[in-house]
């Protein structure tokens, strides 16, 4: 069986955000909610660098650990997926996460916590697959439909990949040794002055 | 067989020694314009060291790619507390059934006289009352939450469980402030009559006459033991009640760090408080001939202040 991976190469990912408004989209998520995020380190330095992170789907995921409902399960494809019926909107989850995944809508009064919302690597819930209901509660269920998450299937540099972790592991080893030490991009130390700037 | 002439082979050997010089001065070159780091192994440290950077996604600690202390919540909260609190709630309850057994509550010496003496104005008992039902509360739905996946979901299912969870976390959070109104009126109202004395600490020497076989020690209107659970009572009370706040409004802008914290120290606390509390209940009720009433109508027979709060006694028959 697939195990189901996220990688984002940082060699090619340009911060465009495009994976965070095509998840956005895709499933019709409510404002104030992003289920993925750029972040962007050395932002204006030398060595900038730039990764698009949402729900890794953890082998041993911390928010299932500390869910008081035991809401979350792992389908037989390594995604973790949540039941929004039973989530009780407590915020532990988001204390656990180390990647920032657990979203909640903050416009309700006190900014009490509702229903968790997370990234679900376009595999919907528990719900019947591409039910209305399911829409409603997760947005697209594009696993059942035989295709890849949104976010990597639109990136437009390949940065982002998903899919079953050997394949992704393959494509991604491929890069590295044909890049080797270098940047991805021919001539790039050479515009970006890669050694010369080092003193 | 071939052989080469002497003047072929020393042109080999020169053109070998050129080459060999030019790959050392190549290697050389290299080596010194090379940056010795590796950018990539820079880039990850920077982000197992927790670095924020920049997003365009600002929603609370997005700008950190890693936050490594999310783990290290986890483990106090599923190893320690989770698995250490009900054996602290159940070890004093097996202590105080076992000193119910060996020792037994402090019965009434003489036969009750009938005469009925005022302890607790009705303000005090409903903020007794008031703060105490809120407790017994926030007690309940706080363990439930703690406890509830693995106490209540193998009994009860999901369903059942997240149902009865959801409403314990919205009247959770909605009594909390409620309660620490309570505690801190409490505290206001009676911590005059709470200030520990000399005499205090001799009540204690003997958990006022309830062991050993001296005579009882003196005592004003609040014994030793009472004056410990209210200031333990102020203390918890104050820490729950403030870690409380703290997780209840996430509209400060306190970071997620600052709420893992105060969860830890909110949840010990509580357990803490709740151990505690068992030793407050049992005194009142089955613990102390006559007390319960003091505090449900107000109050207490003549022979009961006469034994447990003789100076007060005093003091009030004095008055009469």
């Amino acid at each position: 069986m697939a195990r189901m991976k996220f990688l984002c190469d940082t060699e090619r990912c340009i911060e465009c955000n495009g994976c965070v408004t095509a998840c956005n989209n895709e499933h019709d998520v409510p404002e104030g909610i992003n289920r993925r995020h750029v972040v962007t380190l050395k932002d204006g330095e030398y060595g900038e660098k730039s990764m698009s992170v949402a729900c890794m789907h953890c082998t041993d995921a911390p928010c299932a650990a500390v869910c008081p409902v035991d809401c979350f399960y792992t389908t037989p494809d390594g995604i973790v997926l949540h039941d929004k019926d039973l989530c009780i909107g407590c915020g532990y989850c988001f204390y656990a996460c180390p990647f920032g995944a657990p979203q909640f809508e903050e416009q309700n009064i006190f900014a009490a916590r509702t229903k968790m919302d997370k990234c679900t690597f376009c595999a919907g819930g528990p719900p019947p697959d591409n039910s209305a209901e399911e829409y409603r509660q997760y947005g697209r269920n594009r696993i059942a439909e035989g295709k890849l998450p949104l976010c990597a299937e639109m990136c437009s540099t390949k940065a982002l990949l998903a899919g079953d972790g050997s394949i992704v592991s393959d494509i991604y080893r491929q890069r590295v040794v044909r890049r080797g030490g270098r940047p991805d991009t021919w001539g790039w130390d050479t515009a970006y002055d890669f050694k010369g700037s080092k003193e | 067989m071939i052989t080469l002439s002497k003047n072929r082979l020393n042109g080999y050997l020169t053109l070998g020694a050129v080459l060999l010089f030019l790959l050392g001065c190549a290697v050389y070159l290299q080596a010194n314009g090379a940056d010795p780091s590796n950018p990539r192994a820079d880039f990850w440290r920077m982000v197992r060291s927790g670095a924020p950077g920049y997003t365009a996604v600002s929603s609370q600690g997005h700008s950190v790619l890693i936050h490594n202390d999310g783990e290290n919540w986890r483990e106090i909260r599923n190893i320690l507390i989770i698995d250490l609190s009900p054996w602290i709630l159940g070890l004093t309850l097996v202590a105080m059934g076992l000193f119910h057994l060996i020792v037994g509550g402090d019965k009434l010496e003489e036969p009750r006289s009938g005469v009925m003496i005022t302890r607790y104005s009705l303000g005090d008992r409903l903020l007794h009352w008031y703060t105490a039902l809120l407790f017994i509360i926030m007690a309940v739905t706080g363990l439930s939450l703690l406890l509830g996946r693995a106490g209540l979901i193998p009994i009860f299912g999901h369903v059942a469980v997240a149902s009865y969870l959801s409403i314990a976390k919205l009247v959770h959070n909605w009594a909390g402030p409620l309660f620490l109104a309570g505690v801190i009126l409490e505290f206001f109202a009676w911590a005059g009559n709470n200030i520990p004395g000399k005499r205090d600490f001799e009540w204690f020497k003997s958990m006022g006459g309830m062991i050993g076989s001296g005579p009882r020690p003196h005592t004003g209107k609040i014994n030793g033991g009472e004056k410990a659970w209210f200031w333990l009572m102020i203390l918890f009370g104050a820490t729950v009640g403030v870690t409380g706040v703290i997780l209840d409004f996430p509209i400060w802008g306190q970071e997620r760090f600052t709420m893992q914290v105060s969860h830890v120290i909110h949840a010990t606390a509580a357990v803490l408080f709740v151990a505690a509390s068992f030793g407050h209940m049992y005194m009142g009720t089955l613990g102390s001939e006559g007390a319960f009433e003091g505090m449900w109508r107000g109050k207490v027979d003549k022979v009961w202040a006469k034994q447990h709060a003789d100076l007060w006694y005093e003091k009030v028959a004095g008055e009469e």
